[in-house]
């Protein structure tokens, strides 16, 4: 594979060809926030935290998904892209019903890391306050729909990993859902295998493991990265 | 099939036909205004008066003045009636004679008429859309004997390119390079998909095209499929059409009996299958790689691009994409060549455009003209003006689009002239809008449109569309203040550089546009009594992180 | 290492219920060939049949086609044309698209409300009458346009639209 040589916010790095903007920055050390975005799973391109200007006119492209290329200019943290992420973060909190004071999540919670540095303080636009559900018909597991933010990152790690497709998408717009089989209770699913990986791919509370109080959950990312390179890459690291 | 086949149908057809054709639109628009029982009794009372051999009357596709239909035109003199009832269609045979006819007449010279161009529309409203002789007998599917017979795949891009032919689904893309990628990205198989699923609220341009002559555009499809070397084709329509999947389907299967279509067209190595594909309700899947995801019977969710269609589209093999209109325009400009096609229109947009002229304006349907016309020909000369008071403003482009004011009348409606006053050229709807019409409250519409069609894959478009909607509703109902005016602009700039596909990258420009020329409207409806609750958003950063929940 | 017997000769059992329907999706199916990605034909065939669908139904298309519940149940809900819900024995479909809108669908709906009852998306408690909106029905020439049992209504006024809900909804207004 040919490498490339681009910058990014001023720096010259090198890639391989076949990386994307998001796999260089982060190998060269410089940061680009993501949610909905799992090294090893396939691309969703749909949070938009992880835009970055590149190439002529300061187009704004999904650094998870572009892949590098040579004389390739990125910037990765210019005014208007704080402007836009905090922006974002704000969309969600006003989409779902955050609660950090409540959630098993909370101080191990990717939405909240993000609006952290992103330095939000306070919400400019309106909460919107959705009805939603919460399930708690399997046995180890509960699904919070109030804290999901539709990254459908369990849905590629349950379709990808485990291979089982038990989740997937229902509705559309704002009222998009993350389903178990036909839209029924989790607990019914005839696919799940209760692998947790569903659990372990989730960036906030929404998908909980049982007993785990206000603060004390351990998403078990590492995990999941394990298996990833066990997978993908046939290396076991211990 | 040979040329001198397609020849002999074309006479059996013209030697068939007898002196006088009354033709009554049967397309949508008029079907509900029973124009199928005013064919029924043109037919019978044309019967009874002993006239077989002399009078025949026929279905045809769209003669464009929808909004009077159903439509009746007597050919070979063009004598047009209008508002035709079943109970005055034995009075038309009638008047054949010299009769006194129970309908309105309407002048073919008339400005509505006079003033429109008939390239894509040549034989809407002339030849029978449920017959393919008919077709033929009006030179069709000439041009793709000429393309498979008589040039290489690469001259038939080539000509194309130089016709400077451009995506009519809004974008303007130009159509031969993109012919062009397609036809040199390697794979084992490749695909031409016909972009049908007309969601702009207000647009019925290519249900007219599909329901009036769905053989064009299977040619034009059948043209770009020798050419990029693909050899299956998909139309991709509109559930909500029935008719034109109806006749498309019947065109499909004569044009397939002929061996216009299937294997060997023409005789040549060259194979070429059309399927259709239903869609089932969703205007995101007039976004190309959601029509896709949708074919291959997903949600309609658009991916990232690049990679584009051209390289890895339908199963991940080079795919050309191209609106019902685009395929429409191929066939006369392979026949009639590309300098032809060149001579219309203006220096950047060449040929003609179909556009849906709807709304408060007099004379409301289907219009073709040349690209460049000013605006306020069309509407003005050919629509009639508004009905009643004066027009104020003109929409164009749909949900993506914007409203033009009634002083931009002058522009020119080409693709660089639309953008450059904030409203896009579009699939061909235009909406003529008169005093009656609050613009806060069409920004409003345009954005419920918008947030109700978002496909809720990224954050921007889907919770964006959600806020846009809140704040445009707060300042319809009088509730807004200033500052909410200021966090309208900076989400609508946010949202439409910040969303993944088409629709969220669109969904502001009906409020950036009347914020831009309707400004006023939008102050008026604003509280001034005291400041609102929340705080003004100012697009800075605040350097100081939050402080961490412990 | 073993490998499992390949699952695709695993045929899916007929429905248990002997409705004469199921035999009729499963031959539009086998037109497909079973194909996944046929998905979208398969429902379209299976709401012909039935009317809309039920999960039991698309648990049965699942089955036959190979795909996951959740992924059926996914497509489904994306379009507007899918119902999962009966929709009542008359149906009213009140075009919103911007021609309709312009010259007064708002109208159109307003007086459904008042003759029916029931808003967009509802069904009347008698299961008589389902009040719809459509994006746009490409009828943008005869706007407003309203689809009354599937057949098109172009110019359509409140009241020539409450006289033909009279026969629709008992006593008129609800």
């Amino acid at each position: 594979m040919t490498a490339v040589t681009l910058t990014i916010d001023g720096k010259l790095v090198t890639a391989r060809a076949d990386e994307t903007i998001l796999q260089a920055a982060r190998a060269n050390g410089i940061p680009i926030p993501t949610l909905c975005h799992v090294d090893g799973l396939s691309a969703h391109g749909g949070c938009r935290l992880c835009l970055v200007e590149a190439g002529p006119g300061g187009r704004l492209q999904p650094a998870c998904v572009i892949k590098v290329a040579e004389g390739q200019d990125v910037r990765t943290d210019t005014a208007k892209l704080r402007e836009y992420r905090k922006l974002i973060l704000e969309l969600l909190f006003a989409e779902g019903n955050h609660v950090c004071a409540v959630c098993v999540a909370n101080g191990n919670c990717e939405l909240q890391d993000a609006a952290a540095a992103a330095g939000m303080d306070h919400l400019t636009l309106d909460y919107t306050h959705p009805r939603r559900e919460v399930d708690l018909s399997h046995d180890r597991f509960g699904v919070d729909h109030n804290r999901c933010i539709l990254c459908t990152r369990c849905v590629r790690a349950c379709d990808e990993l485990e291979g089982a497709h038990t989740w997937d998408m229902s509705g559309r717009g704002a009222n998009s859902k993350v389903i178990t089989d036909l839209n029924q209770p989790w607990g019914e699913s005839a696919t799940c295998t209760s692998c947790g990986k569903c659990f372990m791919a989730c960036p906030t509370g929404a998908i909980f493991r049982k007993g785990a109080t206000v603060a004390e959950m351990d998403h078990g990312r590492a995990k999941l990265d394990f298996l990833i390179t066990a997978r993908g890459r046939k290396q076991w690291n211990v | 099939m040979e040329l001198a086949d397609l020849a002999a149908i074309a006479e059996k057809e013209r030697a068939a036909r007898p002196p006088v054709e009354v033709r009554c639109c049967t397309a949508a628009g008029c079907a509900s205004a029973q124009a199928d029982k005013v064919l029924d009794g043109l037919k019978k009372a044309a019967a009874d008066a002993g006239l077989d051999g002399k009078v025949r009357a026929v279905s045809v596709g769209c003669l464009r003045l929808c909004s009077r239909g159903p439509l009746v035109q007597v050919d070979p003199d063009g004598t047009l009636y209008a508002n035709v009832t079943p109970e005055a269609a034995p009075s038309v045979i009638a008047g054949l004679a010299g009769g006194p006819v129970a309908a309105e007449r309407l002048d073919p010279a008339g400005p509505f008429f006079a003033g429109q161009a008939s390239v894509v529309l040549e034989n809407s409203g002339r030849v029978e859309p449920e017959r393919v002789e008919s077709y033929i007998a009006a030179d069709g599917y000439k041009a793709l004997y000429k393309a498979v017979r008589e040039m290489t795949p690469a001259e038939v891009v080539e000509a194309v390119t130089r016709s400077g032919l451009r995506g009519r689904g809004g974008a303007g893309y130009p159509t031969g390079v993109k012919w062009a990628t397609v036809a040199k990205n390697p794979g084992d198989r490749k695909y031409v998909v016909c972009n049908a699923d007309e969601g702009d609220p207000g647009a019925f341009m290519n249900r007219s095209v599909l329901e009036s002559d769905p053989h064009k555009v299977l040619e034009g499809m059948a043209i770009a499929g020798y050419a990029v070397g693909a050899n299956q084709g998909y139309v991709y329509v509109r559930g909500e059409y029935p008719l034109a999947i109806d006749r498309l389907t019947t065109a499909i299967k004569q044009a397939g009996k002929l061996g216009l279509l299937g294997t060997h067209v023409f005789g040549t190595p060259f194979d070429f299958r059309v399927d259709i594909r239903i869609g089932a309700g969703a205007f995101v899947c007039g976004e190309e790689t959601a029509l896709m995801a949708s074919i291959m019977g997903g949600r309609g969710t658009p991916t990232p691009r690049p990679p584009y269609p051209a390289e890895k589209g339908l199963w991940g093999m080079p795919t050309l994409l191209n609106n019902v209109e685009t395929f429409a325009n191929v066939p006369r400009i392979i026949r009639d060549g590309p300098e032809w096609f060149a001579g219309i229109g203006t220096e950047k947009s060449k040929g003609t455009k179909v556009f849906c002229l709807t709304g408060k304006v007099a004379n409301t349907g289907l219009v073709e003209v040349p690209l460049g016309t000013p605006l306020r020909t069309i509407v003005e000369g050919i629509g009639g003006g508004a009905q009643g008071g004066a027009i104020k403003a003109v929409q164009t482009g749909g949900p993506s689009g914007g409203c033009i004011p009634a002083e931009l009348l002058d522009t020119p409606v080409d693709y660089e002239s639309l953008g450059k006053i904030g409203s896009i050229m579009g699939s061909g709807g235009m909406i003529v809008m008169d005093g009656a019409s609050d613009m806060v409250d069409v920004a409003r519409y345009f954005m419920e449109f918008c947030m109700d069609e978002s496909c809720g894959k990224c954050v921007p478009c889907r919770a964006g569309t959600v806020q846009l909607h809140r704040l445009l509703t707060r300042i319809v109902d009088g509730a807004a203040g200033p500052d909410d005016m200021a966090r309208l602009e900076s989400l609508c700039h946010m949202v439409k550089d910040t969303s993944l596909c088409g629709l969220g990258q669109t969904a502001p420009n009906p409020t950036l546009s009347t914020l831009r020329y309707f400004r006023k409207e939008y102050e008026a409806k604003l509280r001034t009594d005291r400041r609102v609750h929340l705080p003004v958003y100012t697009p800075t950063v605040n350097g100081t992180p939050a402080r961490r929940t412990p | 290492m073993p490998t499992a017997p390949p699952a695709a000769e695993a045929r899916p059992v007929p429905h248990p219920s002997g409705d004469k329907r199921f035999k009729l999706l499963e031959v539009a199916m086998k037109k497909h060939q079973f194909r996944p990605d046929a998905l979208i034909e398969v429902l379209h065939a299976a709401q012909q049949l039935f009317g809309y669908l039920e999960l039991d139904l698309l648990l049965f298309v699942a089955r036959h086609l190979k795909l996951p519940p959740s992924r059926v149940y996914g497509v489904a809900t994306f379009y507007h044309f899918f119902a999962l819900k009966p929709r009542g024995r008359h149906t009213c479909v009140v075009c919103t698209g911007t021609a309709c809108y312009v010259k007064g669908a708002d109208g159109l709906l307003a007086a459904l409300r008042r003759e029916a009852g029931v808003g967009p998306g509802e069904t009347t408690p008698d299961d008589n009458l389902s009040v719809l909106t459509a994006r746009c029905i490409g009828a943008c020439g005869i706007a407003p346009a309203v689809v009354l049992d599937g057949t098109v209504k172009g110019h359509v006024t409140a009241d020539a639209l409450a006289a033909e809900m009279k026969g629709w909804v008992p006593g008129g207004t609800g």
